[in-house]
């Protein structure tokens, strides 16, 4: 019996999220008292890992996987976990991750639980809690079958130093048939995603239009962070439809969201809910989202914006 | 082309969420239900293809009688038939698997599904349903064409898109950009009458196999008042998100 956390990398390179796979893994094996092994495919050095718990890697470096495929990274993924009789298999909530998890749950004939927010509250029946109505509850749900896959909702446990020494090992998975073929991706270069931002700045119909958002644009650029609006302004075509966040958006769990000139509807706040730490720049002081916030500034966006941002250059310059 | 639609009745976006009082079951006192937004796009698409390409249209929704007018409401839209297992589902595999043995011996060249319920947001019926019966699957799907059973997808991936081709048949999760959000149709008297006439089959439920269980629900604790600060001590705004907060 083991856990097995598959870490996923972009051109061999370990994605931020992993740390907070294996920190999870890594508390779950000992909660169970049973061993942690880490699946990464076509990354080098895994070795930034062991500061996160995780103790055996198992490699599979082969160039046929560079370009994801549901199907088949979900089937090598199988193969592992049957190799090393794994009971309990953590996966993130990537979209990649979301895509692949039902076809690796068949494969494997297990039970998967997706948005999964903490550690088990009970092993037998395993139960964990999990986000459900787009963040307006938690549910508390077991996995019945005996192969449990968890999908972890990002940013919901964090983070844990836990330094370990490695030890590696590659495996060779056959590969099923390639039955969808990838023609283009298109990537929003030089900016970063909302699934990975530990910031997202967010603009509404506040700012009028989408001459202004050059606002949210520089705040972003000085934050590091990602950008994103709310629906109506993707639907009127002010932004592209990749930023659209809420309910029937994407969902954004981040360490610090910046509300500008969005109303706070129940439909956005759904989406945006599992972030940290909420801030809210609105001119209107019944705006409802100023109920679902940390933060708030009552005021004019067009004033205030500008001016914080100038506050937080000169932060940044000064804490760097 | 034979299409079937995934049809998940849901709480509609507005709703405020309530649990039954021991906390075991959604409390669907005054809630409006409506057709999962996810699926709207998708069959909102799905009339697309039949009325350009001359496409066939079933809904199915594994569900008890409750969600009739739902089904209803997706055939006033213009789906030719629809079909409801019946049944409570208790999780995803529970719904997936009623639907593979259905389309097993009712074939389709395209089953197009929502990528996820706006109530137990699961994301993984129509995943479940392609491992079930091998079919190829792409979620997350913002485009679709097809063209002699070969089948164009765009689906949208973190920070991007990619561009993907596959044979039918095919099963997508679906969601907004297969149609826009002023694509959507809202059902006329004609389409409300015709509805009526439409064949609603209901069918038995296969067998009741599920892998998961949902125990308790329970809402998010009540929030701390929010922290005003003055727009001219914006200082304060940033000593307070490094300080107290910690995020910056
Ligand atoms: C089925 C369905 C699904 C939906 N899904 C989503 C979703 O996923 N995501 C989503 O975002 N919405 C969603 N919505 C829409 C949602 O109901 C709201 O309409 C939407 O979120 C409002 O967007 P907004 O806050 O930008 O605009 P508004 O509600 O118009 O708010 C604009 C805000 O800007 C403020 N403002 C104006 N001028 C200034 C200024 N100069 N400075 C500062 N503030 C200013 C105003 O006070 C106001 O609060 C959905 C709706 C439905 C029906």
């Amino acid at each position: 019996m083991s856990v097995l956390a598959y870490i996923e990398s972009t051109k061999g390179i370990i994605k931020k999220n992993a740390f907070e796979i294996v920190s999870y893994s890594s508390a779950l094996a000992k909660q169970l008292g049973i061993e942690l092994i880490v699946l990464s495919i076509n990354v080098d050095d895994n070795s930034e890992l062991s500061k996160y718990g995780a103790t055996r890697i198992v490699k599979v470096l082969n160039p046929e996987l560079d370009n994801f495929d549901a199907k088949i990274t979900g089937n090598v993924i199988a193969q592992v976990a049957k190799d090393i009789n794994a009971t309990h298999i953590v996966i993130s909530s990537s979209v990649d991750s979301k895509y692949m998890a039902p076809l690796l749950t068949i494969d494997l004939e297990a039970g998967y639980l997706s948005n999964v927010v903490e550690l088990p509250s009970n092993l037998n029946p395993f139960t964990v809690k999990r986000t459900s109505f787009t963040n307006k509850a938690f549910c508390d749900a077991s996995i019945v079958s005996d192969i449990k896959i968890i999908g972890l909702s990002s940013n919901a446990f964090g983070i844990i130093e836990n330094e370990s020494t490695l030890s590696e090992e590659v495996y060779n998975p056959s590969l099923l048939q390639k039955n969808i073929t990838l023609k283009s991706t298109e990537k929003i270069s030089g900016k970063i995603s909302i699934a990975d931002a530990d910031v997202v700045v967010s603009g509404g119909r506040g700012l009028k239009g989408p001459e202004n958002w050059n606002l949210v644009e520089d705040l972003a650029d000085t934050l590091g962070a990602a950008t994103a609006c709310s629906k109506p302004v993707s639907d009127m075509g002010w932004r592209p439809h990749s930023e659209h966040v809420g309910q029937t958006g994407k969902p954004v769990a981040t360490n610090l969201y910046i509300a500008i000139g969005i109303s706070g509807a129940i439909q956005h706040l759904a989406g945006i809910n599992s972030s940290k730490v909420k801030v809210v720049i609105n001119n209107d002081p019944e705006a409802p989202f100023f109920k679902a916030a940390d933060y708030g500034v009552v005021g004019d966006a067009f004033d205030v914006v500008p001016r914080l941002n100038e506050k937080l250059k000169a932060f940044k310059a000064q804490n760097s | 082309m034979k299409i079937l639609v995934c049809i998940s009745h849901v709480p509609d976006t507005t709703s405020k969420i309530n649990f039954s009082d021991d906390n075991k079951m959604f409390d669907n006192q005054g809630v409006q239900f409506v057709i999962n937004p996810n699926d709207e796009f998708g069959l909102t698409r799905a009339m697309w293809f039949k009325e350009k390409q001359n496409a066939t249209v079933d809904v199915i929704n594994v569900g008890s009688s409750v969600t009739e007018p739902t089904l209803r409401k997706a055939l006033a839209i213009g789906a030719d038939k629809a079909i409801r297992i019946d049944s409570e589902p208790i999780d995803g595999f529970f719904v997936a698997k009623q639907i593979s043995d259905y389309i097993t011996s009712n074939p389709y060249d395209l089953i197009i599904a929502g990528r996820e319920s706006i109530d137990y947001n699961g994301a993984m019926v129509p995943g479940l349903i392609a491992g079930l019966t091998k079919m190829n699957f792409i979620t997350n799907c913002t485009n679709l064409e097809i063209e002699n059973n070969f089948a164009t997808l765009e689906r949208e991936i973190d920070g991007g898109k990619e561009i993907l081709t596959c044979n039918l048949p095919l099963i997508i999760g679906g969601q907004k950009g297969l149609v826009e959000e002023s694509d959507l149709r809202i059902p006329n008297m004609r389409g409300i009458m015709q509805a009526r006439q439409k064949p609603l089959d209901v069918i038995p439920c296969s067998d009741l196999d599920s892998k998961t269980k949902s125990i308790k629900f329970q809402k998010p604790a009540p929030r701390e008042e929010v922290k005003l600060v003055s727009s001219d001590n914006l200082d304060q705004l940033i000593e307070m998100l490094h300080n107290e907060a910690k995020v910056l």
